[in-house]
């Protein structure tokens, strides 16, 4: 499964040697169908959406242009606990990914040996089970009177969660920790594998340097290993927390009414209620809040050669 | 304290066999439950072994219906978002030219995109045009969202390609076609596979972006989430299971297969 870990989507690439001219013509003939199909169904897409978000009218009289911008606001002050919600779902989700994917990274890069390739099938080998089966799963394992539920309320552990607003009553189903937890578990391998290829990069000698300079273990993850693996904890992070902020099925199948994420309200105000200036809005608020999050913690995070 | 001593020595080792074990624990619940026979509509709960879901796979109605519309799609989105998405690593890699930096964008834009977001947007201007939704706008979505991986996957191997290889047959007295198909191409073949098992597995996957844009085509992970609604038949987790069986022995012959031509060659 080589193949699967040369290509993290985000891994930084470093161009090496300038591109070379030859035929005039021939890179835009290369270009053109396909950027032509992502100009089609992906950029002019979202300027129907814009303009979408700004009509009014009704599904029988049809909708028009009238600049009513009032729907953003409407949407915003109507759905804003979904929205934090979302941020929040998805920031917990991606922490817990990074606390829980970075052991196993590190243990496939350094430490697997002759097992490496076993395990790294293991971590790829779930998503060719539709991840929607492998959601529902979750329902049997975190199912009220199952040995999950059971073992968190013999340790009071469940005491502490429903104090912490976590959880309700004596289950995990239908809480937000079920959806945090659901979350956690589909967008893990998208956190593992970008994690795994920046830490392959490093070279082993710099460990043995560092042992040989009397650095304990911990200081030698914390001073060596951690900061080279910048740009692997990065595109992790994004890869994790941007499609787990517009996830609506996790909310849906493992949460609750109370737990609706502003993906699943995009979902019903366009497939049920149909309304679609509020949901194009709702979208585009998405979309804009995202890209200024990205941007900003891109930025900060100094590795802005992600492509 | 050897005890505690061997737990400090192998504290990454167990934290990541941790993470293994919950990434691989729904495969199990899924693969036993495959050999359930539940009471109600719904296979959340161990009743008694059985294997007559094995037995009869198709038996629920319109499930492998959905199954064959999913792999239809899966198999043309692949071709379609391969074929489009290598020009574009070659364009990148191999040339010079104007705004590489808005193509550039517009490639790293639908990976960034939340993709209930792309899904919504491409819904409202299905909805403009008065297209008809189902098979073709999905296999038009699919192409869309897949065209992206593909130039990624591709890019990193033609770019880490030595040049010189080119170069030499040119030398040779290869001409520019004869360069291309047999010693660019078969360099470039892993990452071109890499981008085509990727657009395999994320089209027959997708959820979010069908469900907006399928009209009334039922994709088989549509069949699934209508399921959780009106009950979950336990065909769906044989599907599961064969289909995770079938990946892991996959790979793993394939990769018997390229240990034991590296050790020829050696």
């Amino acid at each position: 499964m080589a193949t699967v870990t040369e290509a993290p989507p985000l891994a930084p690439t470093p161009e090496k040697k300038p591109p070379r001219k030859r035929g005039r013509w021939t890179p835009y003939w290369l270009l053109l169908p396909g950027l032509l199909w992502l100009i089609v169904f992906f950029a002019l897409p979202m300027i129907y959406q814009g303009s979408t978000s700004v009509q009014t009218g009704s599904l029988e009289e049809g909708y028009k242009v009238t600049w009513h911008f009032s729907t953003y606001w409407d949407a915003l002050s109507e759905y804003w606990p979904q929205f934090l919600r979302s941020i929040l779902y998805a920031g917990s989700a991606t922490i817990l990914c990074l606390i829980l994917g970075y052991p196993l990274a590190y243990l496939i890069a350094f430490r697997a040996g002759r097992w490496r390739n076993l395990v790294m099938v293991l971590v790829i080998a779930p998503f060719f089970t539709s991840f929607l089966i492998r959601t529902l799963a979750w329902k049997t394992i975190l199912a009220d009177s199952g040995p999950v539920v059971s073992t968190l309320n013999s340790l009071h552990i469940l005491d502490v969660t429903n104090a912490l607003g976590w959880t309700a009553g004596d289950r995990v189903l239908a809480t937000p920790l079920a959806v945090v937890c659901g979350l956690t578990y589909n967008f893990l391998p998208f956190m593992i594998l970008p994690l795994y290829t920046s830490l392959e990069r490093i070279d082993g000698r710099l460990h043995e340097a560092a042992g040989d300079l009397y650095a304990k273990p911990w200081t030698t993850f914390r001073k060596v290993t951690f900061p080279l693996s910048m740009p692997g904890v990065v595109s992790g992070t994004l890869l994790t927390f941007i499609p787990a902020a517009g996830d609506f099925v996790n909310a849906e199948l493992l949460g609750s009414t109370d737990t609706r994420m502003i993906g699943n309200v995009i979902q019903t105000q366009f497939l049920r209620i149909l309304d679609y200036p509020t949901a194009a809005a709702l979208s585009f608020i998405l979309m804009a809040a995202i890209l200024f999050m990205v941007t900003i913690y891109i930025r900060r995070a100094g590795t802005e050669d992600l492509v | 304290m050897p005890v505690v001593n061997w737990l400090k020595r192998h504290l990454v080792v167990i934290a990541g066999l941790v993470t293994l074990a919950y990434l691989l624990l729904p495969n199990v619940i899924v693969t036993v439950f495959s050999f359930n026979k539940p009471k109600g509509r719904f296979n959340y709960q161990w009743q008694q072994f059985s294997t007559d879901a094995w037995k009869d796979p198709c038996g629920v109605a319109d499930m492998c219906g959905s199954l064959s519309i999913s792999l239809q799609i899966a198999f043309w989105a692949t071709i379609g978002a391969t074929l489009l998405g290598t020009m574009i690593a070659f364009a990148l890699v191999r040339y010079r030219f104007r705004a590489r930096g808005t193509v550039n964008s517009l490639i790293f834009l639908p990976m960034a995109m939340p993709e209930v977001v792309m899904a919504a947007s491409l819904l409202t201007l299905f909805l403009n045009l008065g297209a008809q939704l189902g098979f073709w706008t999905i296999l038009i979505a699919h192409i869309m969202f897949c065209l992206s991986f593909v130039v990624v996957a591709v890019k990193a191997r033609v770019m880490s390609m030595d040049p010189r290889l080119e170069q030499a047959a040119q030398d040779l007295y290869a001409g520019p076609a004869q360069t291309f198909l047999r010693v660019t191409l078969p360099i470039a073949a892993p990452g071109i596979a890499a981008g085509a098992l990727l657009s395999f597995a994320l089209s027959f996957d997708d959820f979010i972006i069908t469900n907006f844009n399928a009209g009334s085509t039922v994709t088989f992970p549509m069949f699934v989430w209508g399921s959780a609604q009106r009950g979950t038949p336990v065909q769906i987790n044989v599907i599961g299971t064969a289909m995770f069986l079938v990946a892991v022995l996959l790979v793993l012959t394939s990769m018997v297969i390229s240990n034991r031509r590296n050790r020829q060659k050696a």
